[in-house]
């Protein structure tokens, strides 16, 4: 079952095309990455898809009732909004104090529930913003370049986190990323976006695509395979009894 | 009692705080200040437009108010930045205001009162107005608080969640412009956004909470209001300025309080 089926997507900004004749399906419990340069249609591809954005072409199609958990990249409140973690848990959803504190407790930042928003650091950030976008049990989460901001081992920190929110929940899940490696070898299927959909497939096929050479250069591929194998070397200490994607 | 105009003005000016302080959160966050000028500039006009057609100030300041908002929204993002745009915008509605009201011979008008205010001379129907307006914008903060909350944090967070941000906009601009319309009488167009303002700024320093930081600006507010119009009896000065000076006292010792507070904890 598709839980979001996308056919012939044309979105323009002005006269300018943005996106054009894009096809994407995103299946429930698969992690799919998008990559692309700036201003490749990327964080238009996910406006569009939670209707931020209406196409001038072609169809989206949500599974019905589909519900969805967002992360965005930042937040745009500067330090007149006071927020504490715990209101901010709270703000679109009808839950228990205890129900927000566990899941803070299991995105491992259980202590900053009393914290402002505003002094907490980048990684317990984004903590807080994927605890509480999983808070409603989500289908599908929407990742929109998550980790900017973070450093090398904070991302891989993240995405392995994304990857047991994954495993824990089935959640199929659809992110934007500038990480090239670190995303790459999480991710179930790869879609290379550059206003259209360049090449697509599994993290390995699409790192030997010409296309996606061309675009990020051939240095990506090297360090990809070198990032695997620390990741399945990771793997294999600690998470023995992963299974495959279900 | 409501024969008084002691207790009419307490109560229309407890009536503007009360709907000015979560709608000034607002403003404050959303880094509106500057539209909310426009806004109210642009109420002027709508004066001077309600005197020649001799129809109520309330809705000419209203309609007038939101032209405004839409034809802000219009131009937005087009040729000038959004502060070019409001400044052009504010100004010179303010001046074509204040043109028209030359035009109007015959009646003698007191462009004072409606420049800043004139809460002293409230009427009954000017109070009954004024809450009507100021119960309608309350309960719809009330009604949207929570959905102007997150799409103030990320508008895409917000489509996310099935919220619609840019109607929820509409009713934030629709209570700014219905705020300006009630609050002229009160403390006039020019003073109306140190209202919202002001008392939503001094709120922020011991709000934990956005829901604190409204009800802090609502008791800053209203005591303001009062405490304004006491002074304005009793040093016999103009209502409506005091009453933001009263509230511009209360931002500079909230601040210097924090300060104290913040250097005792550390």
């Amino acid at each position: 079952m598709n839980l979001i089926r996308i056919e012939n997507l044309c979105v323009n900004y002005g006269a300018k095309a943005v996106l054009h004749g894009v096809d994407l399906n995103v299946n429930a419990g698969e992690i799919v990455t998008v990559v692309g340069p700036n201003g490749s249609g990327k964080t238009s591809l996910l406006r569009a898809i939670i209707g931020a954005t209406s196409p001038q072409k072609g169809k989206i199609t949500l599974k019905d009732n589909l519900k969805i958990g967002y992360v965005p990249q930042r937040l745009n409140f500067d330090s007149s909004l006071p927020m504490t973690v715990e209101r901010f848990m709270h703000l679109s959803n009808n839950i228990n104090k205890k129900e927000c504190f566990s899941a803070l407790e299991k995105a491992g930042a259980p202590d900053i529930f009393k914290s402002q928003i505003s002094q907490i650091s980048g990684g317990q950030f984004q903590r807080v913003l994927l605890a509480r976008a999983i808070l409603n049990k989500p289908d599908i989460l929407l990742l929109d370049e998550a980790t900017q901001g973070l450093d090398q081992p904070g991302s891989a920190l993240f995405y392995k986190h994304i990857e047991d929110v994954r495993r824990e929940t089935n959640c199929a899940i659809l992110m934007i990323s500038h990480d090239l490696h670190v995303v790459m070898s999480t991710s179930d299927r790869v879609i290379c976006l550059n206003g259209h959909v360049c090449c697509s497939g599994t993290p390995a096929s699409v790192a030997s695509d010409p296309e996606y050479k061309a675009m990020f250069g051939a240095g990506t591929a090297g360090t990809l395979a070198l990032y695997q194998h620390h990741h399945d070397h990771d793997h294999d200490h600690s998470n023995k009894e992963v299974e495959p994607n279900a | 009692m409501l024969d008084d105009f002691m207790t009419r003005a307490v109560l229309a000016g407890i009536g503007v705080a009360l709907a000015a302080a979560p709608l000034g959160c607002f403003v404050v966050w959303r880094r509106m200040a500057y539209f909310g000028e426009a806004i109210a500039h642009a109420a002027i006009l709508g004066v001077a437009i309600s005197l020649m057609l001799q129809i109520s100030v309330f809705a000419g300041a209203l309609m007038v108010a939101l032209l405004m908002a839409w034809i802000v929204t219009l131009l937005s993002g087009k040729n000038y930045a959004m502060d070019t745009l409001l400044g052009v915008l504010a100004h010179s509605s303010l001046a074509f205001g204040l043109v028209f009201v030359s035009f109007l011979s015959g009646i003698r008008i007191d462009l004072m009162a409606y420049l800043f205010g004139d809460i002293l001379a409230v009427s009954q129907y000017d109070l009954a107005v004024i809450w009507l307006g100021v119960i309608l914008v309350l309960l719809l903060m009330y009604w949207r608080w929570s959905a102007l909350l997150i799409s103030t944090l990320n508008e895409e967070m917000a489509y996310a969640s099935g919220l619609n941000p840019k109607r929820d906009k509409i009713i934030l601009t629709l209570s700014l412009a219905i705020t300006v319309a009630v609050a002229i009488k009160v403390v006039g167009v020019l003073l109306i956004i140190a209202m919202l303002i002001i008392p939503a700024a001094s709120a922020r320093i011991f709000a934990r909470t956005p829901e604190s930081m409204a009800i802090i600006a609502a008791i800053i507010g209203c005591l303001s209001a009062f405490g304004g119009l006491e002074a304005a009896y009793i040093f016999d000065t103009p209502a409506g300025p005091t009453i933001v000076c009263i509230a511009a006292i209360s931002f500079v010792t909230f601040n210097i309080l924090g300060f104290i507070y913040k250097s005792i904890r550390q």
